[in-house]
């Protein structure tokens, strides 16, 4: 049982290499997880990053990388047999609604964390992911409900962005008098999960988006992953519109390893390094 | 309201630094959750990025940590320090630096920006070349306190490591260069924790300081053994999550109490909590914070209330503080 202190030490179980980019890395341990929680994946002499679990069973779990950075270029090289040390699970994760109204948006590997969240709702959702190009769509074939996809160049679905499916179908559903979403999800880069938050309030339908930031403990102490007032491993990373409001730093500020704020544009290309 | 070096505290409960201290946001969080003083993390020379990860990891009894001081650096913090120009809630900044010029540059600057306390950080375990060097050495910290002393105009607190071989005589070297106050303890150790089925330390640091509920007695020692060696207040740190902790650590001769790692254990409404289980027991122990501070000094077991023997066991005390 993997748990919240001490690493344990896991070998890779099985690997999925789903196109260049993407690459999931299963474990067969047993984790208590709530869809939107997070693990810290310690590959010893490298570094500790936090990913969330994308796959989830009794006895096995899965996280995808997709490979940008040192640390995420290395972990896609692990292969079945390769040791790293896991603690966790961290973080709220969201909160699941019962009704068939709900709105899910991805926006390029921020499909990994909705990922267990869409199997756990009603597959009457709405459901958009969006990504660069076709190539870059993440497990593809791997839903029962209906998903409406965008990308950038056109190459699948509709061109352009998750936000014009999205307001489309909300405009739908008010001049059609159909019940309006009571939940919007997201994830995604966080100048989408702004203007997806945005365009929620303007239609006030709450929403909850998963945030990152830098992050060292896990279990809020250190600091390091504040976002405004809020400490994204364990008041988030899921947070709900009225937090939100109130989050002045969202799409806006983020701090570097130094615990600099910068502006989130500068802090995104450190992180992508 | 306590009266804490001229200053008001609403309690007698203080955020630990490195605990959640870099932005004012969520220093202004720790207080409104219940906290009297809270202390930003600290600030150093340069901009400094802290070790790799892994950083901080609990071991359920405590934590073990070689973040490495993390640090914008005194001079890249004008938006923050302008936020907390605006603060309602006092303000301690600990600060660090590797050679007693760099604590004196960054503390020039940083009393210019009007924190309400300076605490110099003479206790990091976590840096090949700051912090712990000076607080082991007690001709190091009378040097490094004198020369911050010299160049702020708020009162100095002088942050002590429990590795000191004898705290006691640290301490008193801070108060004869003009130390304020004292806080203690910094983390314990440094310690270490190897993965047996790598071979490899877990901390990327490899070592790391040690907090929490296994350090505790460890700090009731040393703030006993500062209490006998000082006249001036000490702020008693390390390993307190509850209101009775925060008694013992009064008992010891603490005049405020910090908390850190609590705050894995209980959450930032830690300082209400404590606060209101302190509270509590004074209440039902009909007595107050002001008369539990060093208590554990008197005589043991002592049971006279009569003022002139009590006053003979006190002065035969090497030193008695003042509350």
């Amino acid at each position: 049982m993997i748990f919240d202190q001490k690493p344990v030490m896991a070998r890779v179980a099985g690997k999925t290499m789903h196109n260049p980019y993407f690459t999931t890395l299963f474990f067969d341990f047993a984790i208590n997880f709530h869809p939107g929680q997070f693990i810290m994946v310690w590959i010893p002499g490298v570094d500790e990053k936090p990913y969330t679990i994308s796959f989830h069973e009794k006895d096995r779990f899965g996280i995808t990388i997709e490979a940008k950075g040192i640390f995420s270029r290395r972990a896609a090289t692990l292969t079945p047999g390769d040791m790293v040390g896991i603690r966790g699970p961290f973080g709220n994760g969201f909160d699941i609604i019962a009704s068939p109204h709900a709105a899910v948006v991805a926006g390029g590997c921020g499909m990994a964390p909705l990922a267990p969240l869409v199997e756990r709702l009603d597959p009457n959702l709405f459901f958009v992911h969006g990504a660069r190009t076709k190539d870059f769509i993440l497990y593809p074939r791997r839903f029962a409900a209906k998903r409406h996809f965008t990308t950038d160049d056109g190459s699948l679905g509709h061109r352009g962005f998750v936000t014009d499916l999205l307001a489309a179908e909300i405009k739908r559903r008010m001049d059609q008098a159909q019940p309006q979403f009571d939940m919007v999800y997201a994830c995604g880069p966080e100048v989408m999960m702004h203007a997806v938050f945005t365009l929620c309030e303007v239609n006030g339908i709450p929403c909850q988006v998963s945030l990152e930031r830098y992050m060292r403990c896990g279990f809020g102490v250190c600091g390091a992953c504040v976002c405004s007032d809020r400490v994204v491993c364990t008041d988030g990373p899921v947070f709900h519109s009225d937090q939100l409001q109130k989050m002045t730093d969202f799409n806006r500020t983020a701090l570097l390893k130094s615990g600099q704020p910068v502006a989130l544009s500068e802090y995104v290309s450190w992180r992508c390094q | 309201m306590i009266s804490f070096l001229g200053k008001q505290l609403k309690n007698p409960l203080v955020l630990a630094s490195g605990i959640l201290g870099n932005s004012c946001d969520i220093l202004t969080r720790v207080h409104d959750a219940g906290c009297g003083l809270v202390t930003m993390k600290s600030i150093g020379p340069a901009p400094r990025d802290g070790h790799k990860n892994p950083t901080v990891i609990d071991l359920g009894y405590g934590m073990i940590n070689a973040v490495g001081l993390p640090s914008p650096g005194y001079a890249h913090m004008d938006a923050e320090w302008q936020a907390l120009e605006d603060r309602d809630f006092p303000l301690n900044a600990s600060i660090y630096g590797g050679s007693v010029e760099e604590f004196s540059r960054v503390a020039r600057f940083v009393s210019a920006r009007h924190p309400d306390f300076i605490e110099i950080n003479i206790s990091c375990p976590n840096s090949d070349c700051h912090g712990m060097l000076f607080g082991v050495d007690e001709k190091a910290a009378h040097a490094v306190t004198a020369a911050v002393k010299k160049v702020i105009e708020v009162p100095l607190i002088a942050k002590l490591t429990p590795a000191a071989p004898d705290i006691g005589r640290i301490a008193r070297a801070c108060e004869d260069a003009g130390a304020d106050a004292i806080c203690a303890v910094n983390t314990a150790g440094p310690g270490m924790v190897i993965d047996i089925e790598t071979k490899m330390p877990v901390l990327a640091f490899k070592k790391g300081g040690l907090s929490g509920p296994m350090i505790k007695p460890i700090a009731i020692r040393c703030v006993y053994d500062i209490f006998r060696a000082v006249s001036i207040p000490i702020i008693g740190v390390g390993g307190i999550t509850t209101g009775e902790d925060a008694v013992e650590m009064f008992m010891a001769g603490a005049t405020l109490v910090g908390m850190g790692s609590a705050v894995r254990y209980r959450g930032i409404q830690v300082f209400d909590l404590v606060n209101r289980e302190l509270n509590n027991w004074l209440a039902a122990h009909e007595t107050t914070r002001e008369a539990v501070i060093g208590a554990a000094h008197h005589p043991a077991g002592r049971t006279t209330h009569d003022p002139v023997s009590i006053a003979k066991d006190l002065s035969s005390q090497y030193r008695k503080n003042t509350p």
